[in-house]
Protein backbone atom coordinates (compact mmCIF):
# COMPACT_ATOMS: atom_id res chain seq x y z
CA UNK A 1 0.00 0.00 0.00
CA UNK A 2 0.97 3.35 -0.40
CA UNK A 3 0.76 6.29 1.30
CA UNK A 4 -1.00 9.59 -0.92
CA UNK A 5 -1.84 11.80 1.32
CA UNK A 6 0.60 12.71 4.69
CA UNK A 7 0.33 15.56 7.33
CA UNK A 8 4.57 16.59 6.41
CA UNK A 9 5.89 15.11 2.93
CA UNK A 10 4.90 15.58 -0.11
CA UNK A 11 6.16 12.32 -2.34
CA UNK A 12 7.69 13.25 -5.64
CA UNK A 13 7.97 9.63 -7.17
CA UNK A 14 9.13 8.69 -10.93
CA UNK A 15 7.75 7.83 -13.91
CA UNK A 16 5.11 4.92 -13.24
CA UNK A 17 7.16 1.49 -15.11
CA UNK A 18 6.03 -2.04 -15.47
CA UNK A 19 8.22 -4.85 -14.31
CA UNK A 20 7.59 -8.33 -13.51
CA UNK A 21 7.77 -10.72 -10.75
CA UNK A 22 7.88 -14.13 -11.08
CA UNK A 23 6.81 -13.66 -14.63
CA UNK A 24 3.65 -11.61 -13.69
CA UNK A 25 3.30 -8.12 -14.39
CA UNK A 26 3.07 -5.28 -12.02
CA UNK A 27 3.59 -1.53 -11.30
CA UNK A 28 6.08 0.54 -9.59
CA UNK A 29 7.94 3.91 -9.89
CA UNK A 30 11.14 3.75 -11.57
CA UNK A 31 14.01 5.07 -9.45
CA UNK A 32 12.22 3.37 -6.17
CA UNK A 33 14.09 0.62 -4.51
CA UNK A 34 12.71 -2.96 -6.09
CA UNK A 35 11.72 -3.87 -2.83
CA UNK A 36 10.00 -0.47 -1.91
CA UNK A 37 7.64 -1.09 -5.24
CA UNK A 38 7.10 -4.84 -4.41
CA UNK A 39 5.86 -4.17 -0.86
CA UNK A 40 3.67 -1.66 -2.27
CA UNK A 41 1.73 -4.59 -4.57
CA UNK A 42 1.73 -6.57 -1.58
CA UNK A 43 5.12 -9.11 -1.97
CA UNK A 44 7.33 -9.50 0.88
CA UNK A 45 8.38 -12.53 0.60
CA UNK A 46 12.15 -12.27 -1.30
CA UNK A 47 13.81 -15.00 -1.05
CA UNK A 48 13.99 -18.66 0.06
CA UNK A 49 17.30 -19.94 2.39
CA UNK A 50 19.78 -22.39 1.52
CA UNK A 51 19.46 -24.35 4.50
CA UNK A 52 16.36 -24.82 5.87
CA UNK A 53 13.94 -22.63 2.99
CA UNK A 54 12.95 -20.21 5.10
CA UNK A 55 11.11 -17.01 3.97
CA UNK A 56 13.06 -13.96 4.03
CA UNK A 57 12.11 -10.18 3.28
CA UNK A 58 14.41 -6.99 3.85
CA UNK A 59 15.49 -5.99 7.34
CA UNK A 60 17.93 -3.05 7.03
CA UNK A 61 17.16 -1.67 3.66
CA UNK A 62 20.21 0.46 3.46
CA UNK A 63 22.14 -2.77 1.51
CA UNK A 64 23.98 -3.57 4.30
CA UNK A 65 22.38 -7.20 5.62
CA UNK A 66 21.67 -9.12 2.68
CA UNK A 67 18.30 -10.63 3.92
CA UNK A 68 16.89 -9.22 0.90
CA UNK A 69 18.65 -11.05 -1.98
CA UNK A 70 16.86 -11.58 -5.01
CA UNK A 71 17.47 -12.50 -8.82
CA UNK A 72 17.17 -9.69 -11.17
CA UNK A 73 17.75 -9.49 -14.87
CA UNK A 74 19.15 -12.89 -14.48
CA UNK A 75 22.31 -11.84 -11.73
CA UNK A 76 21.38 -13.67 -9.02
CA UNK A 77 22.32 -12.16 -4.90
CA UNK A 78 20.61 -8.64 -5.56
CA UNK A 79 19.98 -6.45 -2.84
CA UNK A 80 16.78 -5.18 -3.68
CA UNK A 81 16.64 -2.55 -1.00
CA UNK A 82 18.98 -0.35 -2.54
CA UNK A 83 18.70 -1.65 -6.43
CA UNK A 84 16.85 1.09 -7.98
CA UNK A 85 13.65 -0.07 -10.30
CA UNK A 86 13.86 0.28 -13.98
CA UNK A 87 10.97 -0.51 -16.77
CA UNK A 88 10.50 -3.56 -17.87
CA UNK A 89 13.09 -5.55 -14.94
CA UNK A 90 12.95 -9.10 -14.51
CA UNK A 91 12.39 -9.95 -10.94
CA UNK A 92 12.72 -13.60 -8.93
CA UNK A 93 12.21 -15.09 -5.67
CA UNK A 94 15.84 -16.77 -5.04
CA UNK A 95 15.79 -19.74 -3.44
CA UNK A 96 19.65 -20.82 -2.12
CA UNK A 97 22.61 -19.25 -2.96
CA UNK A 98 22.42 -18.34 -6.83
CA UNK A 99 24.16 -19.77 -9.42
CA UNK A 100 27.19 -18.11 -10.29
CA UNK A 101 26.82 -17.57 -14.47
CA UNK A 102 28.84 -18.89 -16.96
CA UNK A 103 30.76 -16.05 -19.21
CA UNK A 104 31.37 -18.41 -21.99
CA UNK B 1 43.82 6.48 -9.59
CA UNK B 2 42.53 9.42 -8.29
CA UNK B 3 44.66 11.70 -5.61
CA UNK B 4 43.06 14.11 -3.62
CA UNK B 5 43.94 16.04 -0.12
CA UNK B 6 41.11 14.28 1.85
CA UNK B 7 38.55 11.37 1.14
CA UNK B 8 35.20 11.15 3.47
CA UNK B 9 33.24 8.36 3.59
CA UNK B 10 29.74 9.02 4.22
CA UNK B 11 27.18 11.91 3.33
CA UNK B 12 25.21 12.28 6.33
CA UNK B 13 25.54 14.56 9.09
CA UNK B 14 29.08 13.90 9.91
CA UNK B 15 30.78 13.46 6.80
CA UNK B 16 29.17 16.43 5.16
CA UNK B 17 30.02 18.91 7.98
CA UNK B 18 33.68 17.29 7.87
CA UNK B 19 34.16 18.03 3.88
CA UNK B 20 32.11 21.20 4.23
CA UNK B 21 34.83 22.57 7.18
CA UNK B 22 37.67 20.89 5.37
CA UNK B 23 36.54 22.42 1.93
CA UNK B 24 36.47 25.89 3.61
CA UNK B 25 39.88 25.78 4.76
CA UNK B 26 41.37 24.78 1.21
CA UNK B 27 41.89 21.55 1.07
CA UNK B 28 40.35 19.35 -1.93
CA UNK B 29 38.08 17.06 -1.02
CA UNK B 30 36.19 13.88 -2.29
CA UNK B 31 32.90 12.70 -0.52
CA UNK B 32 32.07 8.82 -0.97
CA UNK B 33 28.51 7.70 -0.29
CA UNK B 34 27.25 4.46 -1.56
CA UNK B 35 23.55 5.48 -1.18
CA UNK B 36 22.26 7.83 -4.20
CA UNK B 37 20.81 10.42 -1.83
CA UNK B 38 22.90 12.43 0.35
CA UNK B 39 21.85 12.82 4.29
CA UNK B 40 22.63 9.95 6.02
CA UNK B 41 19.84 8.72 8.50
CA UNK B 42 18.17 12.38 7.78
CA UNK B 43 16.98 11.52 4.61
CA UNK B 44 13.46 9.63 6.56
CA UNK B 45 13.75 12.03 9.72
CA UNK B 46 10.51 14.02 9.18
CA UNK B 47 10.19 15.30 12.96
CA UNK B 48 11.84 18.40 14.08
CA UNK B 49 14.82 17.73 15.85
CA UNK B 50 16.17 18.18 19.45
CA UNK B 51 19.26 19.20 20.40
CA UNK B 52 20.72 23.26 20.45
CA UNK B 53 19.91 25.79 17.62
CA UNK B 54 23.94 25.61 16.37
CA UNK B 55 23.34 21.87 15.62
CA UNK B 56 19.88 22.96 13.65
CA UNK B 57 17.47 22.15 16.40
CA UNK B 58 13.76 22.63 15.62
CA UNK B 59 14.51 21.97 11.63
CA UNK B 60 13.15 18.73 10.65
CA UNK B 61 16.01 16.41 9.48
CA UNK B 62 15.09 15.72 6.30
CA UNK B 63 15.45 19.83 5.77
CA UNK B 64 19.05 19.67 7.63
CA UNK B 65 20.21 16.84 5.06
CA UNK B 66 19.31 19.72 1.94
CA UNK B 67 20.87 22.18 3.36
CA UNK B 68 24.37 20.69 4.05
CA UNK B 69 24.65 19.15 0.88
CA UNK B 70 23.84 22.49 -0.92
CA UNK B 71 26.38 24.16 1.10
CA UNK B 72 28.68 21.70 0.33
CA UNK B 73 28.08 21.87 -3.15
CA UNK B 74 28.93 25.35 -3.23
CA UNK B 75 32.67 24.74 -2.86
CA UNK B 76 34.41 24.20 -6.06
CA UNK B 77 37.13 21.97 -4.29
CA UNK B 78 34.61 19.26 -3.05
CA UNK B 79 33.62 16.22 -5.45
CA UNK B 80 30.72 13.85 -4.61
CA UNK B 81 30.12 10.31 -5.48
CA UNK B 82 27.07 9.08 -5.18
CA UNK B 83 26.43 5.43 -5.50
CA UNK B 84 30.12 4.41 -4.55
CA UNK B 85 30.45 1.94 -1.85
CA UNK B 86 33.76 2.25 -0.09
CA UNK B 87 35.04 -1.68 -0.01
CA UNK B 88 38.59 -1.35 1.56
CA UNK B 89 41.44 0.18 2.81
CA UNK B 90 44.94 -1.06 1.85
CA UNK B 91 48.25 -0.85 3.89
CA UNK B 92 49.72 1.74 1.02
CA UNK B 93 47.04 3.83 2.27
CA UNK B 94 44.89 3.19 -1.06
CA UNK B 95 40.86 2.59 -1.13
CA UNK B 96 38.90 1.07 -3.55
CA UNK B 97 35.20 1.55 -4.21
CA UNK B 98 32.28 0.66 -6.09
CA UNK B 99 31.20 3.10 -8.84
CA UNK B 100 28.59 2.19 -11.49
CA UNK B 101 29.56 -1.38 -11.32
CA UNK B 102 32.85 -0.57 -12.01
CA UNK B 103 35.97 -0.64 -8.86
CA UNK B 104 37.77 2.66 -8.48
CA UNK B 105 40.98 2.87 -6.65
CA UNK B 106 41.91 6.24 -4.93
CA UNK B 107 44.77 7.49 -2.78
CA UNK B 108 44.07 10.37 -0.59
CA UNK B 109 46.62 11.87 2.18
CA UNK B 110 43.66 11.68 5.17
CA UNK B 111 40.62 9.78 5.41
CA UNK B 112 37.77 10.73 7.42
CA UNK B 113 35.41 7.28 7.92
CA UNK B 114 31.73 8.50 8.97
CA UNK B 115 30.12 5.72 7.26
CA UNK B 116 27.71 5.61 10.53
CA UNK B 117 25.80 2.81 12.03
CA UNK B 118 23.51 -0.49 11.45
CA UNK B 119 20.30 -1.40 13.23
CA UNK B 120 20.68 -4.13 15.55
CA UNK B 121 18.52 -7.54 15.70
CA UNK B 122 17.28 -9.36 18.45
CA UNK B 123 17.43 -13.14 18.79
CA UNK B 124 13.84 -14.96 18.99
CA UNK B 125 12.27 -17.69 17.16
CA UNK B 126 10.73 -16.67 14.08
CA UNK B 127 12.90 -13.55 14.08
CA UNK B 128 13.42 -13.55 10.54
CA UNK B 129 10.23 -14.34 9.24
CA UNK B 130 9.40 -11.44 6.49
CA UNK B 131 7.12 -8.32 7.90
CA UNK B 132 10.05 -8.43 10.93
CA UNK B 133 11.86 -5.32 9.86
CA UNK B 134 14.45 -2.64 11.59
CA UNK B 135 12.25 0.30 12.80
CA UNK B 136 14.87 2.27 10.36
CA UNK B 137 14.44 0.43 7.68
CA UNK B 138 10.43 0.96 8.29
CA UNK B 139 11.12 4.88 8.68
CA UNK B 140 12.86 4.58 5.29
CA UNK B 141 9.66 2.68 3.45
CA UNK B 142 7.47 4.80 4.56
CA UNK B 143 8.97 8.01 5.36
CA UNK B 144 11.56 8.23 2.00
CA UNK B 145 9.10 6.40 -0.55
CA UNK B 146 5.76 6.58 0.50
CA UNK B 147 5.34 2.68 0.84
CA UNK B 148 3.28 1.19 4.21
CA UNK B 149 5.08 -1.46 5.38
CA UNK B 150 1.63 -3.32 6.52
CA UNK B 151 -1.58 -2.19 8.98
CA UNK B 152 -0.55 -2.91 12.19
CA UNK B 153 2.89 -2.63 13.77
CA UNK B 154 4.21 -4.05 16.95
CA UNK B 155 7.26 -1.90 18.24
CA UNK B 156 9.71 -3.46 20.08
CA UNK B 157 11.74 -0.91 21.83
CA UNK B 158 11.09 2.54 23.81
CA UNK B 159 14.14 4.34 22.98
CA UNK B 160 14.01 7.59 20.79
CA UNK B 161 13.72 5.69 17.45
CA UNK B 162 11.12 3.62 18.58
CA UNK B 163 8.90 6.12 19.82
CA UNK B 164 9.46 8.06 16.73
CA UNK B 165 8.86 5.86 14.28
CA UNK B 166 5.72 4.45 16.40
CA UNK B 167 4.65 8.22 16.09
CA UNK B 168 5.67 8.86 12.50
CA UNK B 169 3.75 5.44 11.52
CA UNK B 170 0.52 6.76 13.15
CA UNK B 171 0.86 9.64 10.91
CA UNK B 172 1.04 7.84 7.95
CA UNK B 173 -2.13 6.18 8.76
CA UNK B 174 -0.64 2.83 10.20
CA UNK B 175 -1.99 1.17 13.00
CA UNK B 176 0.35 0.58 16.15
CA UNK B 177 -0.76 -2.32 18.44
CA UNK B 178 2.30 -1.70 20.95
CA UNK B 179 5.14 -0.95 21.96
CA UNK B 180 7.66 -3.27 23.64
CA UNK B 181 10.08 -2.27 26.38
CA UNK B 182 11.94 -4.82 28.52
CA UNK B 183 13.61 -2.21 31.14
CA UNK B 184 11.29 -1.30 33.72
CA UNK B 185 11.50 2.67 32.24
CA UNK B 186 10.38 4.07 28.81
CA UNK B 187 14.44 4.69 26.91
CA UNK B 188 13.28 8.06 24.97
CA UNK B 189 12.24 11.41 25.77
CA UNK B 190 9.15 11.43 27.58
CA UNK B 191 7.76 14.04 25.33
CA UNK B 192 7.75 11.80 22.79
CA UNK B 193 6.28 8.95 24.63
CA UNK B 194 3.05 11.22 25.81
CA UNK B 195 2.17 11.86 22.42
CA UNK B 196 1.93 8.27 21.15
CA UNK B 197 0.00 7.41 25.09
CA UNK B 198 -2.24 9.51 24.29
CA UNK B 199 -3.40 8.06 20.75
CA UNK B 200 -4.18 5.24 22.58
CA UNK B 201 -0.36 2.87 22.24
CA UNK B 202 -0.23 0.83 25.16
CA UNK B 203 3.29 0.83 26.28
CA UNK B 204 4.66 -2.15 27.91
CA UNK B 205 7.33 -1.73 30.29
CA UNK B 206 9.33 -4.85 31.73
CA UNK B 207 8.23 -7.02 28.71
CA UNK B 208 9.63 -8.43 25.91
CA UNK B 209 8.68 -10.17 22.92
CA UNK B 210 9.00 -13.82 23.46
CA UNK B 211 8.39 -15.41 19.85
CA UNK B 212 6.81 -14.28 16.44
CA UNK B 213 4.65 -16.78 14.56
CA UNK B 214 3.46 -17.24 11.13
CA UNK B 215 4.06 -19.56 8.53
CA UNK B 216 4.98 -17.31 5.13
CA UNK B 217 5.17 -14.07 6.97
CA UNK B 218 4.62 -12.66 10.63
CA UNK B 219 0.91 -12.81 11.38
CA UNK B 220 1.70 -12.27 15.41
CA UNK B 221 3.96 -12.23 18.45
CA UNK B 222 3.78 -13.11 22.26
CA UNK B 223 5.05 -10.50 24.67
CA UNK B 224 6.01 -11.69 28.00
CA UNK B 225 6.36 -10.28 31.36
CA UNK B 226 9.86 -9.73 32.98
CA UNK B 227 10.87 -9.71 36.79
CA UNK B 228 13.09 -7.66 38.55
CA UNK B 229 15.81 -9.59 37.19
CA UNK B 230 14.74 -9.96 33.80
CA UNK B 231 13.61 -13.66 34.28
CA UNK B 232 10.35 -14.36 31.86
CA UNK B 233 7.36 -14.89 34.18
CA UNK B 234 5.64 -17.48 32.85
CA UNK B 235 1.72 -17.16 32.99
CA UNK B 236 2.11 -13.64 31.25
CA UNK B 237 2.32 -14.08 27.45
CA UNK B 238 0.06 -11.85 25.62
CA UNK B 239 -1.09 -12.50 22.24
CA UNK B 240 -0.68 -9.72 19.63
CA UNK B 241 -2.04 -10.47 16.46
CA UNK B 242 -0.09 -7.96 13.94
CA UNK B 243 1.57 -7.82 10.35
CA UNK B 244 4.96 -5.93 11.19
CA UNK B 245 6.99 -6.15 13.52
CA UNK B 246 9.61 -3.64 14.10
CA UNK B 247 12.62 -3.61 15.94
CA UNK B 248 14.52 -0.71 16.86
CA UNK B 249 16.87 -2.09 19.79
CA UNK B 250 19.64 0.10 18.77
CA UNK B 251 22.58 1.31 16.66
CA UNK B 252 25.64 -0.70 16.14
CA UNK B 253 28.76 1.30 14.26
CA UNK B 254 29.65 0.36 10.89
CA UNK B 255 33.19 0.11 11.63
CA UNK B 256 34.45 -2.87 9.32
CA UNK B 257 36.84 -0.52 7.18
CA UNK B 258 38.04 1.17 10.36
CA UNK B 259 39.02 -3.07 11.50
CA UNK B 260 40.16 -3.32 8.09
CA UNK B 261 42.70 -0.61 8.39
CA UNK B 262 44.21 -1.52 11.47
CA UNK B 263 42.98 1.01 13.72
CA UNK B 264 42.52 0.14 17.50
CA UNK B 265 39.24 -0.61 18.50
CA UNK B 266 37.47 -0.94 21.79
CA UNK B 267 34.61 -2.11 23.12
CA UNK B 268 32.02 0.13 24.71
CA UNK B 269 28.88 -0.97 25.31
CA UNK B 270 27.66 2.11 26.21
CA UNK B 271 28.24 3.75 22.76
CA UNK B 272 27.42 0.68 21.08
CA UNK B 273 29.77 -1.70 20.69
CA UNK B 274 33.61 -1.79 19.38
CA UNK B 275 34.51 1.56 18.65
CA UNK B 276 37.98 3.09 17.10
CA UNK B 277 40.10 4.60 19.79
CA UNK B 278 41.03 8.15 18.77
CA UNK B 279 42.38 11.02 20.30
CA UNK B 280 40.68 14.49 20.97
CA UNK B 281 40.95 15.66 17.46
CA UNK B 282 39.05 12.27 16.00
CA UNK B 283 42.76 11.01 14.89
CA UNK B 284 42.38 7.34 15.12
CA UNK B 285 45.87 5.27 16.13
CA UNK B 286 46.39 5.14 11.96
CA UNK B 287 47.27 8.90 12.04
CA UNK B 288 45.73 9.09 8.36
CA UNK B 289 42.38 8.33 9.24
CA UNK B 290 40.44 10.56 11.21
CA UNK B 291 36.12 9.16 12.44
CA UNK B 292 33.20 11.09 12.92
CA UNK B 293 29.40 10.70 13.73
CA UNK B 294 28.08 7.32 15.03
CA UNK B 295 30.93 5.38 13.73
CA UNK B 296 33.06 6.38 16.07
CA UNK B 297 29.89 5.95 19.15
CA UNK B 298 26.03 6.34 18.23
CA UNK B 299 25.08 9.75 19.63
CA UNK B 300 22.78 11.74 17.76
CA UNK B 301 23.07 13.97 14.71
CA UNK B 302 23.62 16.76 16.45
CA UNK B 303 26.76 15.31 17.47
CA UNK B 304 27.65 13.49 14.73
CA UNK B 305 27.66 17.46 13.20
CA UNK B 306 30.26 18.62 15.33
CA UNK B 307 32.33 15.84 15.02
CA UNK B 308 32.30 16.18 11.64
CA UNK B 309 33.34 19.68 11.73
CA UNK B 310 35.76 18.81 14.04
CA UNK B 311 37.27 15.94 12.02
CA UNK B 312 37.39 18.13 8.63
CA UNK B 313 38.95 20.94 10.23
CA UNK B 314 41.59 18.62 12.04
CA UNK B 315 42.61 16.94 8.91
CA UNK B 316 42.80 20.22 6.64
CA UNK B 317 44.66 21.13 9.38
CA UNK B 318 47.52 18.56 9.57
CA UNK B 319 47.47 19.21 5.71
CA UNK B 320 49.13 22.94 6.08
CA UNK B 321 45.43 24.52 4.79
CA UNK B 322 43.70 27.16 6.69
CA UNK B 323 46.29 28.26 9.27
CA UNK B 324 44.88 29.83 12.17
CA UNK B 325 41.51 28.88 11.55
CA UNK B 326 41.93 24.95 13.39
CA UNK B 327 42.25 25.98 17.08
CA UNK B 328 39.21 28.47 16.87
CA UNK B 329 36.88 25.49 15.28
CA UNK B 330 38.51 23.24 17.91
CA UNK B 331 37.80 25.19 20.90
CA UNK B 332 34.17 25.84 19.37
CA UNK B 333 33.74 22.40 18.76
CA UNK B 334 34.73 20.67 22.05
CA UNK B 335 32.72 23.38 23.73
CA UNK B 336 29.64 22.13 21.66
CA UNK B 337 30.52 18.89 22.06
CA UNK B 338 30.90 18.86 26.04
CA UNK B 339 27.35 20.97 25.86
CA UNK B 340 25.47 18.05 24.01
CA UNK B 341 26.53 15.55 26.20
CA UNK B 342 25.96 17.10 29.74
CA UNK B 343 23.29 17.06 32.17
CA UNK B 344 21.56 13.49 32.33
CA UNK B 345 20.84 12.00 29.08
CA UNK B 346 24.40 12.62 28.41
CA UNK B 347 25.51 10.33 31.23
CA UNK B 348 25.55 7.32 29.50
CA UNK B 349 27.90 8.76 26.50
CA UNK B 350 30.26 10.78 29.00
CA UNK B 351 30.45 7.15 30.90
CA UNK B 352 31.52 5.60 27.55
CA UNK B 353 33.76 7.61 26.38
CA UNK B 354 36.08 8.11 29.94
CA UNK B 355 36.10 3.89 29.23
CA UNK B 356 37.44 4.64 25.80
CA UNK B 357 40.15 7.14 27.38
CA UNK B 358 40.76 4.90 30.27
C1 LIG C 1 14.58 7.06 13.73
C2 LIG C 1 15.73 7.98 14.09
C3 LIG C 1 15.44 9.22 14.67
C4 LIG C 1 16.48 10.10 15.03
N1 LIG C 1 16.18 11.34 15.55
C5 LIG C 1 17.18 12.20 15.88
C6 LIG C 1 16.90 13.52 16.40
O1 LIG C 1 15.74 13.93 16.53
N2 LIG C 1 17.94 14.32 16.75
C7 LIG C 1 19.24 13.90 16.57
O2 LIG C 1 20.16 14.66 16.88
N3 LIG C 1 19.52 12.67 16.08
C8 LIG C 1 18.54 11.81 15.72
N4 LIG C 1 18.84 10.55 15.23
C9 LIG C 1 20.24 10.12 15.14
C10 LIG C 1 20.94 10.61 13.91
O3 LIG C 1 20.16 10.35 12.75
C11 LIG C 1 22.28 9.92 13.75
O4 LIG C 1 22.99 10.02 14.95
C12 LIG C 1 23.10 10.61 12.65
O5 LIG C 1 22.45 10.49 11.40
C13 LIG C 1 24.52 10.04 12.54
O6 LIG C 1 25.19 10.70 11.52
P1 LIG C 1 26.40 10.06 10.74
O7 LIG C 1 26.77 11.03 9.69
O8 LIG C 1 27.41 9.62 11.70
O9 LIG C 1 25.83 8.71 10.09
P2 LIG C 1 24.68 8.42 9.04
O10 LIG C 1 23.63 9.45 9.05
O11 LIG C 1 24.27 7.01 9.31
O12 LIG C 1 25.44 8.48 7.65
C14 LIG C 1 26.42 7.56 7.25
C15 LIG C 1 26.49 7.50 5.75
O13 LIG C 1 27.60 6.70 5.35
C16 LIG C 1 27.24 5.91 4.24
N5 LIG C 1 28.14 4.74 4.17
C17 LIG C 1 28.23 3.70 5.04
N6 LIG C 1 29.17 2.82 4.65
C18 LIG C 1 29.69 3.30 3.50
C19 LIG C 1 30.71 2.85 2.60
N7 LIG C 1 31.40 1.71 2.82
N8 LIG C 1 30.99 3.58 1.49
C20 LIG C 1 30.30 4.73 1.25
N9 LIG C 1 29.35 5.22 2.06
C21 LIG C 1 29.04 4.52 3.18
C22 LIG C 1 25.79 5.56 4.53
O14 LIG C 1 25.11 5.20 3.35
C23 LIG C 1 25.26 6.86 5.15
O15 LIG C 1 24.70 7.73 4.20
C24 LIG C 1 17.83 9.66 14.84
C25 LIG C 1 18.11 8.42 14.25
C26 LIG C 1 17.08 7.59 13.86
C27 LIG C 1 17.42 6.24 13.19
S1 LIG D 1 17.48 -5.43 3.57
FE1 LIG D 1 19.45 -5.43 4.35
S2 LIG D 1 20.63 -5.54 2.55
FE2 LIG D 1 18.64 -5.29 1.78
Amino acid sequence: MRVEEHPIINFTRGKKVNFFFNGREVEGYEGEPIAAALHAEGIKVLRHTHNKNRPRGFYCAIGNCSSCLMKVDGIPNVRVCVEALREGMHVQTQSGRGELRDNN
Amino acid sequence: MITTDIVVIGAGPAGLNAAITAASMGANVLLLERNVLEGGQLIKQTHKFFGSKAQHAAARGIDIAKALYQSASQYPNVTMKFGATVLGYYEDGVITAEHHESIITIKAKKYIVATGAAEKSLPFPNNDLPGIYGAGAVQTLTNVYGVLPGKKVLMIGSGNIGLIVSYQLLQAGVQVAGIVEAAPEIGGYLVHAAKIRRAGVPIYTSYTIKEAYGTEMVEGALIMQLDKNWQPLSGTEIDIPVDVVCIAVGLTPLTELLWQAGCKMKYVPQLGGHIPVRDENLTTTVSDIYVAGDVSGIEEASAAMVEGKLAGAAAASSLGYGSGKFAEIRREALAQLAELRSGPAGAKIRKGLKLLVG
